[in-house]
């Protein structure tokens, strides 16, 4: 019997603390955020309560996403300081309770998504989800040192996601907003993962600056903020948005693109040395919140 | 004779006693939150 080597709280019934922290509420507040602006920058109106009912189906979705994450990757947060205190690694939820939580949020939001909004837009949360848990979670964060660019395009969806709920279609502007999500995880993700001594090699997960070092690592953060600055214009030059947008686009990526540079030109491998990336970190989420920002902003001006 | 008592019977408890509580909270934001899905995609305003 492995029971007797279960930490002593196994048996007490779990917190529901612990079951929002499953949920991972610190990615759903980048989800809802960037969920909400796709919503808001798609024509057409939408009733009050329904928009409020799809950001609530992105959220709970999201939550899932997270719950399914933590339930498969117990093994591997165990080995990790950052993530040990999970609530499966430290003992306190046994990984059944996660795995039925996460299906039943997940069902939950797909449904509901359908059923007050549209199918389009549920049938892209339920491909995010799905995406998440088997394309990202099960079969390539352990396989590939790119992993993190797959993880992004799971976080890109949430602005399609609400778009489509409004209009019920998928146009190019929201496949813009997922491209400009998806090519920004990259550099935001890898940028924390050089000054964040973590222990991903001991968990056996192959992280860039794990793997491949981290010239290699500054270098893709480049090439990735060069493609991402261009997908954030390119709304502007093609035409789907206006100049309030454009500039501020324009503005905040060049900005991106002088801090990527400081750490390409960076060579320390202490993180005591890593003011650039820690710069750059904080830079980035700041430049998604006023992008998404802007877009919403421009077309409520123009409107 | 008396029973063997868990010394932890009061946190465990507390602990259904606050997971019911969130859990009756939660079926009740959902039952407002059906009703006025309902309302709005009738085309009424609230």
């Amino acid at each position: 019997m492995t029971t007797l080597t279960l930490p002593h709280q196994a048996d007490l019934p779990t917190d529901w603390r612990d079951f929002v922290a499953l949920t991972k509420p610190r990615v759903m507040a980048l989800v809802v955020f960037t969920g909400l602006c796709g919503l808001l920058a798609a024509p057409g109106w939408i009733h009050p309560v329904l928009g409020f009912t799809a950001v609530l189906c992105i959220a709970l979705g999201g939550g899932a996403a997270g719950a399914l994450n933590q339930w498969y990757e117990a093994d591997i947060d165990a080995l990790m300081k950052r993530t040990a205190d999970r609530p499966i690694p430290a003992g306190r939820m046994d990984p059944q309770s996660a795995l039925h939580f996460g299906v039943g949020l997940a069902a939950l939001s797909v449904l509901l998504m359908g059923l007050a909004l549209n199918w389009l837009a549920a049938a892209i949360l339920a491909v995010s989800i799905l995406f998440y848990v088997f394309v990202y979670t099960i079969w390539l964060k352990r396989r590939t040192p790119q992993n993190i660019v797959i993880g992004g395009a799971a976080g890109a969806f949430p602005p399609l996601i609400g778009w489509a709920a409004v209009t019920g279609d998928v146009t190019a502007l929201p496949l813009l907003l997922f491209a400009i999500i998806f090519l920004w995880t990259p550099p935001h993700f890898w940028a924390l993962s050089l000054f964040v001594r973590s222990d991903y090699a001991a968990a056996g997960v192959p992280m860039l600056p794990v793997v491949a070092g981290p010239a290699a690592t500054r270098r893709q953060i480049m090439v990735y903020t060069l493609v991402m600055g261009a997908a954030a214009v390119s709304p502007w030059a093609l035409g789907l948005a206006g100049p309030v947008y454009g500039v501020t686009a324009l503005v905040l990526s060049l900005g991106f693109l002088g801090l990527a540079a400081a750490v390409a030109a960076n060579r320390a491998t202490d993180p005591a040395g890593m003011q650039p990336e820690r710069r750059l970190f904080a830079f980035s989420v700041f430049y998604l919140f006023a992008l998404f920002a802007a877009l919403v902003l421009d077309r409520w001006l123009l409107a | 004779m008396t029973e063997p008592v868990d010394p932890r019977s009061d946190e465990i408890r507390a602990r259904q006693r606050s997971r019911s509580i969130v859990m009756a909270i939660a079926l009740a934001a959902f039952a407002v939150l059906m009703f006025a899905i309902t309302i709005a995609r009738m085309g009424l305003k609230p």
